[in-house]
């Protein structure tokens, strides 16, 4: 026990440090009010019908997938110093043309892959789109994304002839709303991309390039790093993951709604990566941050529900929890605490480790 | 230019930053109706004095006066207040908003329902005719003037306010020599209005057509205040740039010497290149193992040259041929991937990346040759770094510790590393021993010349020209964008020779410019 508990507490230390501590505290906080309400809130059980866990926090980690995966995409474009408005209109057109090609195919599986396949390319062709506006011709990141994101919509509508398509397939479905081990199977598989791409960004030299070009493109440029080839990646990173979000959020009930789908998720995405600590100025990112932003969004829309605040004030709830949050996050607000604790002569002087 | 009292008198100006000494009792005097001019080598103090005095840093010790009386200046509208005016390099206006606009910014005329336009427009001409520029319609939009008129209309800005003092920080360095004639008679309608004009520019030329009085400084120490036909050229570059006090051991008195002679052809051939405003048409030959020194003050276009040959800008006309074989070189990347390698003059926002560790700065150039796709593996990676780490002798030699932290010196040696790294066979270093300790300087001295031993081709470029003359091989000289020399490396090449190249060269040039000039003023 001696052993531990400095260890420990330097374990806790270092949490402490982390930008995004204060989104895991605000989880927490978040959890702790619905229990207040419901002490049975957290309880996870096992349904005896299927054998798969139930509970709200399970429903927390399905709703969070599609934000997790769109979110890491939006880290890395944020790190270049850019960001990513179209994603939410990605997912609607990926969601379209899988909805759109099931719904006049078979229910096999291969269609399924198919499905998915198609709507990774459709994605990955708009991320294209994003790349040359931004990298080619040079347009702000801004305005060029703003334009998918219009563009994106209206896509969608013209692939469903208007309509919200649905389509029946039952490994499809599977994606969204199956279990493996009892865990939903879109939080897995959200959670393996966004390890599988954490890894790569990591190992590979990517996460040091984009950070570089994202600090200082022009000392960036004349070490040799190709910042063109650099911004066409992030963004036919952030197009493919939204696409596969846009996947996650029309299976789970086989319908593309062509205007509610992914609408103004890409605002839920930066949120949570800046929340995640990832300056939107570009430069260092935490893609660990960015998960953990995008459960917090999860909760929060939970928790809005559960606690039956009126639909109408749900968006000004919303904010107010993210703005506190930002500014607990600030380091001028923080700094304001530090100087009144510091003119207090007699409290006990307590290092404040700055984020 | 009557001996009056002096409008601001600064004395005994010291300003510090974190362990930099930026200004050391330096004193500046500015009189009503003169053209002051500051010179000083990059990083001599001027834009620190300016920004003294204009209220952007405070000042640790020292005092200003204006008008005679002590002012203290905590922000800039403290010196607005005082009636000091600035114009920047870079023109600040709006550039959507009309030229009468643009004057009277925050002084428009106002009527009983707000702003009188006709009124404005009105005192707006009013002001640009007082500087005859009455030709220029006060309602038409600012964005259809040429730069330098733009910075015309800055100046007649700074006069509705009616300063008494007026700062130009290199007006002239985007103007073209037609441009700057039309500035130069502004400046002096300006000094008959008994206006005090603080002019910073880098073209001697203009200095001596313009000014009635300068101010040396040089590293941030007060080096005089003559009356311009008092100080000739020579002694006027010579007093900038100092003699080199400090004896460097192995590299002392004497040039490196180096037995270089080059039969192979050269490694690097520009024939005719030029890029528009930066440099002039120049042809240029690179050998392997040779050291070519860019000598030339600042803003001759040594640092322009450089960017061209490493293609961080385009060039515009001309070829460049590398090994024998015409190559198009249009990026920092291509050049990186030809073996290239360039050191900026400008460590600080081009050269390391602040926030990255010095491991990350040192391996930066190596990866983006390879591409992200291939990471440089733990063990290459952590040898190339504690190579380099140890090989230039960083201090500290921890490559987990942001590079921001390493003083200048080290920074230095990290990014030499970086360039290192990448196996050159040309490196162009711009300033590497520009404001960094004796011992470091000596350092990366001794490692040009060994690489020059080992058969990288090496342009050398620094403001220091003993420097460049003890190390260099062969001196390409410049003045004003253009190649106006190129000297072998020899006993009877000395600084002062290099010296006596610039000054001659621009004697002729400018009692023609005076010509004109006088010409447009009458």
């Amino acid at each position: 026990m001696s052993d531990t508990t400095p260890s420990i507490g330097r374990w806790f230390a270092e949490l402490a440090r982390r930008q995004y501590f204060w989104g895991i505290v605000a989880i927490v906080v978040l959890l702790l009010i619905n229990v207040l309400k419901d002490p049975t809130y957290l309880a996870i059980s096992v349904s005896p019908t299927t054998g798969n866990l139930v509970g709200n926090l399970i429903d927390i980690l399905r709703a969070a997938a599609p934000i997790m995966l769109i979110a890491v995409g939006m880290c890395l474009v944020v790190a270049t110093g850019g960001i990513d408005l179209s994603v939410g209109s990605v997912m609607v057109v990926s969601g379209a043309v899988s909805m759109e090609f099931l719904h006049s195919a078979s229910g096999s599986v291969g269609d399924a892959f198919l499905a998915f396949g198609l709507a990774v390319l459709i994605s990955a062709v708009l991320g294209t789109v994003n790349g040359v506006l931004v990298a080619v011709v040079g347009l702000q990141p801004f305005i060029s994304t703003l334009f998918i994101m219009l563009a994106g919509r209206g896509l969608a509508k013209v692939i469903t002839g208007g309509q919200n398509t649905a389509a029946t397939n039952d490994s499809f479905r599977w994606l969204a709303n199956g279990y493996v081990f009892g865990i939903p199977v879109v939080f897995v598989l959200a959670l393996l991309v966004v390890i599988a791409v954490g890894v790569l960004v990591r190992r590979s030299a990517l996460g040091l390039m984009i950070e570089a070009i994202g600090m200082d493109p022009k000392a960036a440029r004349l070490a040799g790093v190709n910042r063109r080839g650099l911004l066409f990646t992030v963004y036919i990173f952030s197009a493919v993951l939204a696409g596969i979000a846009g996947v996650f959020a029309t299976a789970s009930v086989m319908t593309v709604d062509v205007s509610r789908t992914g609408y103004q998720l890409e605002l839920d995405a930066i949120l949570a990566v800046v929340i995640g600590g990832t300056s939107l100025a570009g430069g260092k990112f935490n893609i660990t941050g960015a998960v953990v932003g995008a459960l917090l969004i999860a909760t929060l829309d939970k928790t809005v529900v559960f606690l039956g605040v009126s639909s109408s004030a749900t968006p000004a709830f919303k904010a107010i929890v993210i703005v506190v949050l930002c500014l607990l996050q600030s380091e001028r607000v923080r700094q304001v605490f530090r100087q009144r604790r510091a003119s207090r002569p007699r409290t006990p002087q307590k290092e404040v480790i700055p984020a | 230019m009557t001996e009056s009292l002096p409008i601001v008198e600064m004395s005994d100006i010291s300003i510090s930053f974190p362990g930099v000494k930026a200004l050391d009792g330096v004193n500046f005097r500015l009189f009503p109706g003169e053209v002051h001019t500051l010179m000083g080598e990059n990083g001599a103090g001027k834009s620190t004095l300016i920004k003294a005095l204009t209220g952007v840093y405070r000042i640790d010790a020292g005092e200003i006066f204006v008008s005679g009386a002590p002012t203290r200046l905590n922000g800039t509208s403290d010196a607005q207040d005082a009636g000091i005016s600035t114009v920047y390099q870079e023109v600040n206006l709006c550039s959507n908003l009309t030229i009468g606009e643009n004057v009277m910014l925050g002084h428009e005329v106002r009527g009983r329902l707000g702003i009188n336009w006709r009124a404005t427009h009105r005192a707006a001409s009013e002001v640009l005719e007082k500087l005859g520029l009455g030709r220029l319609n006060p309602r038409a939009p600012l964005s259809s003037l040429s730069l330098a008129l733009q910075q015309l209309v800055a100046i007649s800005r700074s006069m509705v306010s009616r300063s008494k003092v007026l700062i130009l920080d290199e007006p002239t360095s985007s103007l073209d020599a037609n441009e700057v004639e039309q500035l130069f008679t502004v400046i002096r309608r300006l000094r008959d209005q008994d206006v005090a004009i603080l002019f910073v520019s880098h073209f001697l030329d203009q200095v001596y057509a313009i000014s009635d009085r300068l101010t040396v400084l040089r590293n941030g120490r007060f080096e005089g205040e003559y009356l311009t036909p008092e100080l000739d050229r020579s002694s006027l570059i010579s007093k900038m740039i100092g003699k080199d006090l400090v004896v460097l051991e192995s590299l002392d008195s004497e040039k490196a010497v180096r037995d270089h002679r080059h039969t192979d052809a050269p490694i690097y051939r520009a024939t005719g290149i030029s890029r528009r405003g930066a440099i002039e048409q120049l042809d240029l030959d690179l050998h392997r193992g040779e050291i070519v020194g860019f000598a030339g003050l600042l803003g001759s276009g040594r640092t322009e040259l450089a960017r061209l040959i490493y293609g961080a800008d385009r060039i515009e006309t001309g070829s460049v041929e590398l090994r024998g074989k015409r190559v198009d070189i249009n990026s920092p990347a291509s050049a990186l991937s030809q073996r290239i390698a360039f050191s900026s003059e400008n460590r600080r926002d081009e050269g390391i990346i602040r926030d990255l560790s010095v491991r990350e700065n040192l391996i930066l150039g190596v990866q983006a040759k390879r591409g992200w796709a291939r990471p440089i593996p733990r063990k290459e990676k952590d040898a190339l770094v504690s190579r380099y780490l140890v090989d230039l002798n960083v201090r500290p030699a921890d490559p987990d510790r942001a590079i921001k932290n390493l003083s200048g010196g080290n920074q230095q040696k990290v990014l030499l590393g970086r360039w290192l790294a990448t196996k050159p066979e040309i490196l162009i270093l711009d300033e590497p021993t520009r404001g960094i300790d004796v011992g470091a300087k000596a350092e990366i001295q001794e490692r040009v010349i060994a690489l020059a031993d080992e058969g990288v081709s090496i342009v050398f470029i620094s403001s220091e020209l003993e420097e460049v003359v003890r190390l260099s091989d062969r001196i390409v000289v410049l003045k004003d964008h253009r190649k106006i020399a190129e000297v072998a490396n020899g006993p009877s090449v000395t600084a002062d020779s290099i010296i006596t190249t610039i000054a001659e060269e621009g004697m002729t040039d400018t009692s023609a410019a005076d010509d004109d000039v006088k010409e447009i003023a009458s």
